[in-house]
């Protein structure tokens, strides 16, 4: 890149209109926007990949891709309302104008799935950053040899993307649920989502593990995971810090040795697994 | 048609266990069966039997009034069914529902609970089979307690509450 | 280090201390912002001069755990002190920047970015450990998959004119870091300050083009293999009063190994989590960005500011910070700064520049909390 008079586009927010909003449950939003400029460049984002989004005036935060950016520009996010930013953008309405960097972070490993049986693990809000990856398994040119998707969330009313699990579901994904509390007529599952591992057969050998959700879940996950012979290298989880910049450059993201915004936010167990036990690191 | 030995033999939770201890179960064992929505155990009650599921799924239910009862674990083909029968005071503490037509295995606990004092090498058996999966209901129920998914501790979050 | 060859004085002159005011306004000339250290509020800090006068002629500092205090010197050396609370990252990497301002329009906002700093500056006396520092934030912007262009701008816009350092602060430990007392590389100039008793001159090393054409008009004359030697004896001695020094052996493994040592409990207990040691680190980098609107609502900026790994913003997460205890958080900085940065960029982020130990107000010293981990330590 010649030297110029401006920051890089790493730093500079490409502008997005909203084309849908639609509230999937309870706080939680799903937005459909598209990008003005450079959807070439967008249009290389992988799986597991990330977009810092911008709300005018009021600020920035990460969030995961919740269907890859379309050649023409289309993608969409799943935003949890929790503060200021993500109040900000679940607000817009339709034809409203967001900012947006990226694509950012490594991704998932979908060139290691060929051939293999696919275990992804998710956990609330988790299921977003995971829901490209089971799209290409379902639907996409994967060669893999079958995919299983764990599933848990809070209750009934708090399980996410019920119109894609019965699409996964028809698509050949063996898609297990469970929640955590339910009331008197829920007909599924309740407990953990490491209870559901020890039901479903597994080839340890040939297993690789996504995994995605509150940290402790994934911690659990990941060691049921090794307890059954899977190896720690076929396990992968998408870890999250504070972030600012996304790209290594502000330092709020480290986990150890790790920037979280370049180095992840997927990591193989084995590479982080001692440290996932430190506290406050 | 299996014979109850058959059953018990076959049954996950007792892969492995010896022959006699096996033969010693089934003298308090019987096959049992129960509709969709009806309730196997209930709160309060003497715990005076032991299950080992073999299709179905049960929920474990409890309830506060003016509340809807809340069900926080559901049990499959392979589980047991019923903990409160191993120690005094011998009472159930939770409902439990067939979610689904049960098939299981039902043992007289009182009848259990003598066979294995009088014979401690397949009481130590079961014990070591029993001490596992109870821990992982233990871990589990942690976890839920937890909420891991739910709110964060304040409102907002990372960046976000910066604001 | 150099060889006593006589072919390898041909780029070193003398100046003598009349001349030495030459070399600023030769700087001014060539349109550069002189930026030098000089006195305010009782500390050398770094600053734009006009002349010679605003150097802290005759001044020293005593600096040593928790304290930095000036003192007159019984000469009137122009560089006989060694770093105050200023580094050269205030200009390379300043404390505040204007990434970009937003206007909305019909239908959304247009976007601009900053526009980029382009002026020439001129460090002046920048030390051996401080171009190490620079070296290193070099590694952090422009080496990585991402490149900071505004900081790459104002590097190469940057004549970089060393000084080697005499007396070297109780509180300097350059020596065990490997990146000084000499200036080795990463200079356009490099001044060696030389006192006897009738004489006050400078030896100078023109490393590259841009410093000899400032170089081109002053009242230069070579130094030759004696001035060579002379300037030598001057490091060769700050080398030989440093008794500070840090072991950095294993430390990379060490403090990635020992996250539960006792001792992190024990520096927990005396620090302040007030961040000074982060402000004056010369490598520090770590920055955070605030958004805002004017009261319009029409105008929004995003300005950057330097952050703390020591404050509880910092690792925010999800409502609260993933580093609740001062323990985690001094943990955090020790073990990126010795450890964690070999890992990230390849060399330590530690120059052995001490400026932590002096404005650290509980005094805590990083060169004895590393040698505290590495007692009792995990493998």
């Amino acid at each position: 890149m010649k030297q110029g008079h401006h920051q890089t586009h790493d730093s500079i927010p490409a502008i997005a209109t909203v084309k849908t909003k639609r509230w999937e449950i309870e706080g939680v939003a799903i937005i459909d926007v598209k990008l003005s400029t450079n959807q070439r460049a967008w249009a290389q984002s992988k799986p597991g990949q990330f977009a810092m989004l911008y709300g005018f005036g009021v600020g920035e935060i990460p969030i995961s891709f919740s269907t890859l950016p379309s050649a023409e520009g289309r993608v969409s996010f799943t935003i949890r309302r929790t503060g200021a930013v993500s109040a900000a953008l679940t607000r817009i309405k339709c034809g409203g104008v967001i900012g947006m960097r990226g694509p950012f972070g490594n991704g998932w490993p979908i060139e290691q799935l060929a051939g293999r049986d696919v275990v992804i693990i998710a956990g609330g809000l988790g299921v977003a950053p995971l829901r490209p990856v089971i799209d290409y398994l379902a639907f996409g040119r994967s060669d893999a040899n079958r995919a299983t998707l764990f599933y848990g969330a809070r209750e009934p009313a708090a399980i996410l993307y019920t119109k894609d699990i019965e699409r996964w579901r028809n698509a050949g994904v063996d898609v297990h649920t469970t929640v955590d509390t339910a009331s008197h007529d829920w007909r599924g599952n309740v407990g953990v989502v490491t209870s559901l591992l020890s039901g479903v057969p597994l080839d340890s050998e040939n297993t690789v593990a996504l995994i995605c959700g509150p940290e402790i879940m994934m911690r659990y996950a990941a060691e049921a995971l090794k307890d059954a012979g899977v190896s720690d290298e076929d396990v992968w989880l998408s870890l999250e810090r504070n972030m600012k910049c996304a790209i290594g450059f502000c330092g709020h993201c480290q986990f150890g040795p790790a920037f979280i915004c370049k180095d992840g936010p997927a990591f193989a167990y084995d590479q982080i697994r001692s440290n996932l036990f430190v506290r406050e690191l | 048609m299996k014979s109850i030995e058959d059953l018990i033999r076959n049954h996950p939770f007792l892969q492995d266990l010896d022959k006699t201890s096996i033969a010693l179960m089934a003298g308090c064992a019987k096959n049992v069966a129960f509709d969709q929505d009806t309730y196997i155990i209930h709160e309060g009650q003497s715990a005076d039997q032991f299950f080992l599921i073999r299709n179905g799924a049960v929920a474990l239910e409890s309830y506060a009034p003016g509340r809807d009862p809340v069900v926080f674990c559901t049990l499959k083909s392979c589980d047991f069914l019923g903990v409160s029968w191993l120690a005094p005071p011998y009472r159930w503490q939770y409902d439990a529902r067939a979610l689904e037509p049960v098939r299981a295995i039902g043992f007289d606990a009182d009848c259990l609970r003598k066979k294995c004092d009088a014979n401690t090498a397949m009481g130590y058996a079961l014990m070591k089979r029993f001490v596992p999966s109870l821990m992982q209901r233990l871990q589990a129920a942690r976890l839920q307690m937890m909420d891991i998914y739910g709110a964060p501790p304040t409102i907002g979050s990372a960046q976000d509450r910066a604001r | 280090m150099r060889t006593f060859d006589d072919d390898d004085t041909n780029h070193l002159f003398i100046l003598e201390r009349a001349g030495f005011g030459a070399l600023i306004e030769a700087l001014s000339d060539a349109e550069y912002e002189v930026i030098a250290p000089t006195i305010r509020d009782g500390a050398i800090i770094y600053d734009a001069i006009i002349s010679e006068v605003d150097l802290p002629s005759g001044w020293a500092d005593d600096q040593q755990a928790g304290r930095y205090k000036l003192k007159r010197r019984n000469d009137e050396a122009l560089f006989g002190y060694a770093v105050g609370p200023h580094s050269w990252k205030k200009y390379l990497h300043p404390p505040e920047q204007l990434l970009w301002r937003a206007k909305k329009k019909e239908g959304g906002f247009d976007i601009h970015a900053a526009p980029i700093d382009t002026r020439k500056r001129a460090f002046l006396g920048v030390r051996a450990c401080e171009i190490a520092a620079i070296e290193i934030q070099d590694r952090v912007f422009l080496r990585g998959p991402h490149i900071d262009e505004a900081y790459r701008a104002r590097r190469e816009n940057t004549l970089i004119i060393a000084v080697n350092c005499g007396d070297p602060a109780a509180t300097c430990f350059c020596v065990s870091m490997s990146t000084g007392p000499a200036v080795r590389s990463g200079y356009d100039i490099a001044i060696t300050e030389i006192i006897s008793e009738d004489r006050h001159h400078f030896v100078i090393d023109a490393a590259g083009d841009a410093g000899r054409t400032v170089l081109k008009h002053l009242p230069l004359r070579p130094a030759g293999k004696k001035g060579l030697q002379a300037a030598e004896a001057v490091t060769a001695h700050a080398q030989q009063q440093m008794k500070r020094s840090l072991d950095t052996d294993g430390l990379q493994a060490l403090l990635q190994n020992n996250a539960d040592h006792p001792q992190w409990d024990n520096v927990a207990s005396r620090c302040l989590s007030c961040t000074n040691c982060t402000a004056v680190c010369p490598t520090c980098f770590c920055t955070t960005v605030e958004d805002h609107t004017d009261l319009s609502g029409e105008n929004a900026e995003r300005v950057q500011h330097w952050d703390s790994c020591f404050s509880g913003s910092f690792s925010e997460l999800g409502g609260a910070p993933v580093r609740r205890s001062t323990k985690s958080r001094y943990r955090q900085w020790m073990t990126h700064k010795l450890s964690t940065w070999i890992d990230q960029f390849g060399t330590s982020g530690c120059v052995g520049c001490g400026r932590c130990i002096a404005w650290c107000p509980a005094g805590i010293d990083i060169t004895e909390e590393a040698a505290a981990i590495r007692k009792g330590a995990n493998s």
